[in-house]
């Protein structure tokens, strides 16, 4: 197997590209896809205040590591959820990656600022782990998006991620997300604009990538998400890839091209009526937002948002209030 | 133990994760064809050795030690 660039050993094949590459070349290729990306979906510029979330898994350490090589200054944040040694260790990762390389890492541990962990708070409130993580990271990523006056939200979400939930959303028509579905969300009142530039990589090139440059992630799955409906899509997803090279591609990059757009309306709707959540000032369409309900029904309580130490910060006209 | 054999050949240790495992496989033995053989799917898993990545060509030989590394990660968005 020769590199496609240099004719050298390669180490790894990219299948959808009928492609081999060497470790330097590999290198090259990421960075190309992750560039074109950013430029075709106008994510960001060189000049943003950029903020990353960060697991301590493959894919976000990535693009952190990626952005960085890019020429881009770039912050991160990392949610500890309480899960039990699987958040211990990943915020181990995330910390060793931005000790090694004098970067800001934002820290917000779940129990010890909300009184619940995600394993005891999602069975409390009679949710899906995975849901109740998924509720409790969005709401944490916008917050402290705006109170860090990030101009972007980065995630590490890549080409299998949004290939599978596309084919969630499809396979149970929910229209309402399939216009949501998009590599960029602009923003809005009281969110931050968010931003997905992996989406021209498979988590494969993702492993690859941390392998390559000596980066070191968690490798194990999260205990909770075992067994769970978007692990089965990619499953499900991957067996097709192996007999059709490009179809995740072909999946994902055809709908954006030729089917979100009829989506879009009834995206849209969801994002009117909005007000500030009466608990944390975040925007909702509830009198209280769905993180805050889930606070409540998990047993944990809201920081005191008007105490002594508490400044004012403008989050947007429906992000009203003080946060500490 | 997954290809092991009767005799005391020095094989090829391969470790799973989710959850962790050893087997000992007999060597000589592709890439392509070790995965095969375990009914792993090549765009599922890594292979790795000494902290470098193995191309699906590559032949395992006894003494050789490798990880296979599962790529597929993640939870509801």
């Amino acid at each position: 197997m020769k590199c496609v660039t240099c004719r050298e050993p390669a180490i790894i094949d990219i299948r959808r590209h009928n492609s081999n590459f060497c470790a330097e070349h590999f290198i090259e290729q990421c960075h190309r896809q992750v560039r074109k990306a950013i430029e075709e979906f106008s994510m960001f510029e060189k000049s943003d205040k950029i903020l990353v979330a960060v697991s301590g898994g493959k894919d976000s350490l990535a693009i952190w590591d990626l952005l960085l090589d890019l020429g881009y200054t770039v912050d991160g944040l990392y949610i500890g959820l309480g899960i039990g040694d699987y958040s211990d260790t990943s915020l181990d990762y995330a910390r060793a990656y931005a000790k090694t390389r004098s970067l800001h890492l934002i820290e917000v541990d779940v129990p010890t600022t909300f009184g619940f962990d995600i394993p005891n708070g999602s069975r409390a409130a009679k949710r899906v782990p995975c849901s109740a993580c998924g509720l409790s990271k969005r709401h944490l990523f916008d917050e402290e998006a705006m109170k860090g006056g990030y101009d972007v939200l980065v995630t590490g979400h890549n080409l299998d991620d949004e290939a599978a939930v596309l084919f969630g959303n499809t396979l149970h028509w929910h229209t309402e997300y399939l216009g949501r579905q998009l590599p960029v969300l602009p923003a809005r009142d009281g969110f931050p604009r968010k931003v997905k530039p992996l989406v021209r990589l498979a988590e494969r090139e993702t492993a690859a990538y941390c392998i390559v440059k000596g980066i070191d992630y968690l490798i194990d799955e999260c205990p909770m998400a075992a067994g769970n409906k978007h692990l089965g899509y990619k499953n499900a997803l991957n067996e097709i890839e192996a007999g059709s090279p490009g179809a995740k591609h072909s999946f994902y990059f055809g709908f954006l091209d030729r089917a979100a757009e009829f989506f879009a309306a009834e995206a849209s709707i969801d994002r009117e009526g909005l007000g500030a959540c009466a608990s944390c000032g975040a925007p909702t369409t509830s009198e209280t937002c769905a993180f805050c309900r889930l606070v409540e029904r998990a047993g944990g309580q809201l920081p005191e948002r008007n105490g002594v130490n508490a400044v004012a910060v403008d989050l947007g006209p429906t992000r009203l209030g003080v946060v500490q | 133990m997954f290809g092991l054999s009767a005799c005391d050949h020095v094989r090829v240790k391969v470790r799973l994760h989710n959850p962790r495992r050893d087997l000992d496989i007999e060597g000589p033995i592709t890439i392509i064809n070790l995965l095969a053989r375990l009914d792993l799917n090549r765009e599922a898993v890594l292979v790795v050795r000494d902290g470098e990545l193995v191309p699906g060509d590559e032949s395992l030989s006894d003494d050789d030690s490798i990880e296979i590394r599962p790529v597929i990660s993640g939870g509801e968005q």
